[in-house]
């Protein structure tokens, strides 16, 4: 079972690192792109036999307690359909 | 009296902030490997600068998992003085010690200069030596010094009073020029410029030197 985590700033906090790649990427030629913010994500694989319910709360917690800073940070969570 | 400096994997200004309290302000010191799960027989802990954990995940973000920061929380739950500098804030904020967080710098350039900090709150544990408004040189070098909290947050720490220092020129984009803070307690410290590499004639300035005598003085106060 696998669960990727995506994390981004939330949209009220100042991205520089994303802003940067932006005016970057204008200089490319690429005047269309307007914005660019920056997030990271995380694979996460469980154990096989791990309970649906204590998956969701597993990931929930780690989510929220450990990957993101809850001050500056949002998350959400994709489930991997095929496992 | 005793402070104690925590050693996490990473920690690069560990040793200075051991020298600077022991051959500087000549006061005992020992180091505390972030393993211990105990902070018994200190008076004050000190969570250095540097890299702890490599500032993987987010800077301060790992090393609040390591054992010692539980003992670190309850003893500064009590009232001890905890003073977290540059990394050390970062790891303050990310426990949950102090509000708020340390985002990258505006500018996304690392920044290592002199500058200049002034005095906001004097009726702290690290700045009772010094006066209101009083301007000290002072070092940083950091990435990631842009302190960031919401606005209900900010407002909450001006109304409390709990930002200790403030950057006489913003050079990281911090709200409200913001350098240091303390808890609603008063007694735990976040911040970024380094009080460890100016307590000495030599390095530039003695002004850090200040921060540490003033805990020095609170603590011998509450002895008596």
């Amino acid at each position: 079972m696998k669960a990727t985590i995506i994390v981004t700033l939330k949209p009220t906090v100042l991205d520089p690192q994303g802003i940067t790649i932006q005016r970057c990427v204008q200089s490319m030629g690429l005047p269309e792109v307007t914005d660019i913010r920056q997030g990271k994500y995380f694979d996460v694989q469980l154990a096989d036999n791990t309970p649906p319910e204590r998956r969701k709360e597993l990931i929930q917690r780690l989510a929220k307690d450990v990957l993101t800073n809850p001050v500056i940070e949002e998350f959400r969570i994709d489930w991997d359909q095929k496992s | 009296m005793k402070f104690g400096v925590v050693i996490f994997p990473g920690s690069n200004c560990d040793h200075d902030c051991y020298y600077a309290i022991h051959s500087v302000v000549g006061r005992p010191v020992e180091f505390i490997w972030h393993q211990e799960t105990s902070v018994k027989g200190f008076d004050a802990i000190v969570l250095p600068g540097g890299f702890a954990y490599g500032d993987y995940l987010r800077t301060g973000a790992l090393a609040k998992f390591s054992p010692v920061m539980q003992a670190v929380k309850s003893f500064a739950d009590k009232g001890g003085l905890v003073i977290g500098i540059c990394n050390g804030f970062q790891i303050l904020t990310e426990s949950g010690l102090l509000p708020g967080a340390l985002m990258r710098n505006s500018n996304m350039k690392y920044i290592c200069k002199f500058l200049e900090i002034r005095t906001a709150a004097t009726d702290t544990p690290f700045t009772n030596s010094l006066s209101e408004g009083q301007v000290l040189n002072i070092p940083i070098g950091h990435g990631e010094g842009n302190y960031f909290a919401d606005v209900d947050t900010l407002k909450e720490l001006e109304d409390n009073r709990q930002v200790a220092f403030r950057y006489v020129e913003n050079p990281n984009g911090s709200v409200h020029d913001i350098a240091g803070i303390v808890n609603k307690g008063r007694n735990v410290l976040g911040m970024m410029p380094h009080p460890d590499r100016s307590s000495e004639k030599l390095l530039g300035s003695t002004d850090g030197k200040l921060i540490f005598e003033s805990m020095v003085q609170a603590l011998a106060g509450r002895a008596r």
